[in-house]
């Protein structure tokens, strides 16, 4: 299938890409820019693993095509950290809180979680549930999870003042 | 969320939440999981699934596949060599290998196609012909059980879960146990009462999918990349079904995105090899979530009749358990061990548990967290609760004067030695919880009580001391939600170092001694063993060194905490680090290994629940108020991901309970294989989860440790059909209690 050009931002970096129109943003960020940290679940929408921002709104990459991606900006798990490896304070909640076993929902939980974050800095234990219920979570019983988001809403609303 | 822990303080490194080794890697998309390796000109594989629940296959035609563009291969069970009896038949591996003669099941594997991409892959399956040759189906297993009823095989494998199963008709399996006069028994009874159960077939519902890649070599040696719970099983049957030696076969295991049970088989594996043989190119093959619903093995589903018989002050005198699990399309459900666990938790004199391994043309199961346990336990301490209301007595205490305590024999009439049955029914009696009235309309409080064996099994284990006194630690046990992380632990209390000087590192199957799966919460127990083993083996070596620098007998010079020192000359000490600096110049480096297989030191443990819900009559949907478990867990090891397991395993159970379930057609077609119709919980469906951590060390292990992972799981169906009852007076006895059957039952109640 003849491939076309795509041109986005992903993390903070412009990037030109070849993809097929049949593929899925999720395949082209895994499997042409090799970012592995997105992760496939379902590939149909109900899992949230693969989720990323999508200009600004949180998607199901494997819901969206590459080519939706042009002239946008993506942001993945691996543009969370900071780049002298800081990690976000979602990322630092997750791991002291154990809001992790197996790790391979993670990404999908933490990039869903920036972006209620973003709009609803300080979120009650029920809208942090209804805001992760798009995420499927097989491992903890959801419980370390909220509390990690929670904390991490703590955190970013302090460090803003 | 909130946890009451009692705790000793021992220990320095042990019982302390420190941060896991593989964290920062997971949290930040680092970590590398099966479908994240990419080999240089790999190529992608799809698998061509059965239609059709039993059929003769007649032929397979795969050249107008081959003819297409992009595709690189096609392989069938005429690729591989012909399966020698006794050897992976027995050990029901055989249908990795591509469905030959017939397919078993809808979903069954007949063919899979090697490509540039997935996308060429899925379509080239299109392009296969199959020719079938359609047979009657049994779908259900009591039919399966009839005379004249199709048969699947033309002899059943009788093993089980290690326990032997006597044949009972062309396609079950049976195992009987008993002990006392089960007559006599119910005639001393003053209360009996008696029920059907059923549960469907549940999935494990991992999230990530299975996968691997593999990169056969032009001299046939072959190297796999899978997200598997046990690498040396995978090595093993891929190593038997393609007739190779066992060390041309390395298995590297990922990081492993849940499994549960489910990812113990090596599906996908021999014909990935094939694929790359045929290929020169390796070759990966990940599952879509439909394949993973309907091509792997998910939990039984069961029929149950249970009869309890109790005197009226209380004490259980005997129990009749008959249940029939549903294996699929190969024998192999759990019913070995659950006719071990079924009564285990109860003195019952005289007793009769007749279990049925019935195969029916459906996907082939697999265990899932506590295997049998949890449709075992809904359907007898349903019958439990239902002694309880009939005799008027609180339902904690029937079971305090019921439970099985030190001393008392388990079905095999081995005395158990300490353990926390007791425990955990005093913890939920005595919590806030438990204490606190429940009111309101439709709301209703239930409490149940869990047993599980626990397992033990072969590990293997080596540490290398650094010159900086840092150490490596390299094990093989994959690890499903945090388990490097006990292990090292008890390495590192072993050697008196920190935590952060401990590096461990699950390896492949080339560079560790056999380990048994992560399975049967047997990790950090076994191959925790195995680390306190190896690290004692280091102080020993160690030992030794510093007695030939200080030119002493060994014997005169002792370890503790770390601390190597002359048992009379105080000037002679060196700590870890001090020592470990001196070891490449004395001698060379010291590496301390072990291999152990601690199978008598296992501890059984409990988990009690007590679960508060409301009912809506109007919908029959049930909503969950409030949940607190305690478990028996020996010693936690690190307490966030014990609290983690109780709060994962619970949530697990709740959705057995109230949504999850297969739904198959009279074709055996499974009609709901997504994530949106095969309904887990999320966020919005719990509460907080309350966990109660109770320590009660097992005296079979160096530090008390016990299975954790699966306990948790057992007990939810049976509190929250307890609930139900309680609140809105109906007894519920098929799983899953979800709207439709709570309102089904509601009318019945109603006289609709």
């Amino acid at each position: 299938m003849a491939k076309v050009i795509v041109n986005a931002v992903v993390n903070g970096e412009p990037v030109e890409f070849f993809c097929e129109p049949r593929q899925s943003l999720l395949e082209v960020i895994r499997d042409v820019l090799l970012l592995t940290g997105t992760k496939e679940g379902c590939n149909d929408g109900n899992c949230g693993a693969c989720n990323v921002i999508l200009d600004g709104v949180l998607v199901d990459s494997c819901c969206v095509l590459g080519v939706e991606a042009q002239g946008k900006t993506v942001e993945t798990i691996e543009g969370l950290a900071g780049t002298d490896g800081d990690l976000h304070p979602l990322q630092r909640t997750f791991l002291d809180l154990t809001g992790l076993q197996c790790g391979i929902c993670t990404p999908g939980f933490i990039v869903s979680a920036k972006a209620l974050l973003e709009s609803n800095p300080n979120p009650s234990e029920h809208e942090i549930r209804l805001g992760l219920s798009g995420n499927l979570c097989r491992c903890t019983g959801y419980d370390k999870i909220v509390l990690a988001v929670q904390e991490a809403g703590k955190m970013l609303t302090e460090a803003k003042r | 969320m909130s946890t009451t822990i009692e705790r000793s303080s021992q220990y320095k490194v042990i019982g302390k939440d420190v941060l896991r080794p593989d964290g920062v890697d997971k949290v930040t998309g680092r970590a590398v999981f099966a479908d994240d390796v990419h080999l240089n000109g790999m190529l992608h594989a799809k698998v061509l699934r059965s239609p059709h629940a039993h059929a003769k296959i007649r032929s397979i035609d795969v050249s107008e596949a081959l003819k297409m563009p992009g595709v690189r291969a096609v392989v069938t069970s005429e690729d591989f060599p012909p399966i020698p009896e006794g050897i992976v038949k027995e050990e029901g591996a055989a249908f990795f290998a591509l469905a030959s003669d017939k397919v078993l099941f809808r979903g069954h594997a007949v063919a899979a196609v090697a490509a540039d991409s997935p996308h060429v892959a899925d379509e080239a399956l299109s392009k296969i012909k199959v020719e079938y040759e359609v047979l009657k189906a049994v779908l259900d297993p009591r039919e399966a059980m009839e005379p004249g009823a199709p048969v699947l095989h033309e002899k059943l494998n009788p093993m089980s879960f290690g326990a032997r199963l006597e044949q009972h008709s062309p396609n079950a399996l049976q195992q009987i146990t008993s002990m006392g006069d089960i007559e006599q028994g119910f005639r001393e009874a003053d209360v009996v009462v008696e029920r059907e159960f059923t549960t469907k077939t549940v999935h494990q519902g991992y999230i990530e999918p299975q996968s691997c890649v593999v990169d056969t070599a032009p001299d046939g040696s072959v190297t796999i990349w899978s997200t598997c719970q046990g690498p040396f099983r995978h090595r093993d049957n891929t190593a038997d079904l393609l007739q190779l030696p066992q060390n041309k076969v390395k298995v590297i295991p990922t990081e492993i995105g849940g499994g549960f049970g489910g990812k113990e088989v090596p599906y996908l594996e021999p014909m990935a090899a094939i694929l790359s043989r045929k290929t020169g190119r390796p070759v990966k093959i990940t599952m879509s979530r439909s394949d993973v619903f309907e091509g792997t093995g998910p939990a039984c589903a069961s029929y149950m009749r249970v009869k309890f018989g109790a005197k009226k002050t209380g004490e259980l005198v005997a129990a009749h358990l008959y249940f029939c699990f549903e294996a699929g399309a190969f024998p192999g459900a759990p019913v070995g061990g659950a006719v071990g666990i079924g009564l285990g938790r109860y003195k019952i004199p005289n007793q009769l548990v007749e279990g049925f391994d019935v195969v029916v043309n459906k996907p082939r199961t697999q265990p899932y967290r506590a295997p049998g346990a949890t449709q075992i336990h809904f359907a007898t301490e349903g019958v439990v609760d239902e002694l309880c209301e009939k005799i008027g007595m609180d339902p904690i205490e029937f079971r305090l004067k019921n439970v099985v305590q030190e001393g008392d024999r388990n079905v095999q009439g081995v005395p158990f030695l300490r353990i926390g049955g007791v425990e955990v029914l005093e913890a939920i009696k005595n919590s806030d919880h438990y204490k606190t009235p429940l009111e309101g309309p439709n709301r209703g409080r239930g409490v149940a009580l869990g047993f599980w064996r626990n397992g033990g099994g072969m590990s293997s284990c080596s540490i290398s001391v650094h010159p900086d006194g840092t150490v490596s630690i390299i094990e093989g046990s994959p690890d499903l939600s945090g388990t490097r992380t006990g292990i090292g632990m008890q390495a590192a209390e072993t050697l008196g170092i920190p935590f952060e000087d401990v590096r461990i590192t699950v390896v492949d199957t080339d560079s560790v001694g056999y380990t048994m799966g992560s399975w049967g919460s047997r990790t950090s127990f076994a191959t925790g063993w195995a680390a306190i083993e190896a690290a004692r083996d280091v102080n020993l070596k160690m030992v030794e060194r510093a007695s030939s620098i200080w030119s002493v007998p060994p014997e005169e010079v002792e370890v503790s905490d770390g601390t190597f020192y002359h048992r009379d000359d105080g000037s002679k000490k060196f700590t870890f680090k001090q020592l470990a600096a001196r070891l490449n110049a004395t001698g060379g480096p010291v590496v301390g290994s072990s291999v152990v297989d601690p199978t008598r030191g296992v501890g059984p443990a409990f988990a009690a629940n007590v679960v508060d819900l409301e009912v809506d009559p109007e919908t029959g949907k049930v909503t969950i108020l409030r949940y607190t478990v305690a478990q028996d867990v020996g010693q936690a090891l690190h307490p966030g991901m014990v609290e983690g397991q109780l709060e994962g395993g619970t949530v697990q159970g709740i959705g057995w309970a109230l949504n999850e379930e297969y739904f198959f057609d009279n074709d055996g077609q499974m009609r709901n294989s997504s994530f949106l119709d095969y309904r887990m919980p999320v966020a919005l469906d719990v509460p907080m989860i309350d966990t109660i951590i109770i320590e009660v060390p097992n005296p079979g292990h160096p530090y008390g440790v016990r299975g954790v992972g699966e306990n948790n799981i057992i007990t939810p169906p049976a509190a929250i059909a307890a609930a139900i009852h309680n609140a809105i007076g109906v007894r519920m006895t098929d799983l899953p209690m979800s709207p439709g059957y709570v309102l089904q039952a509601l009318w019945q109640q109603n006289g609709h």
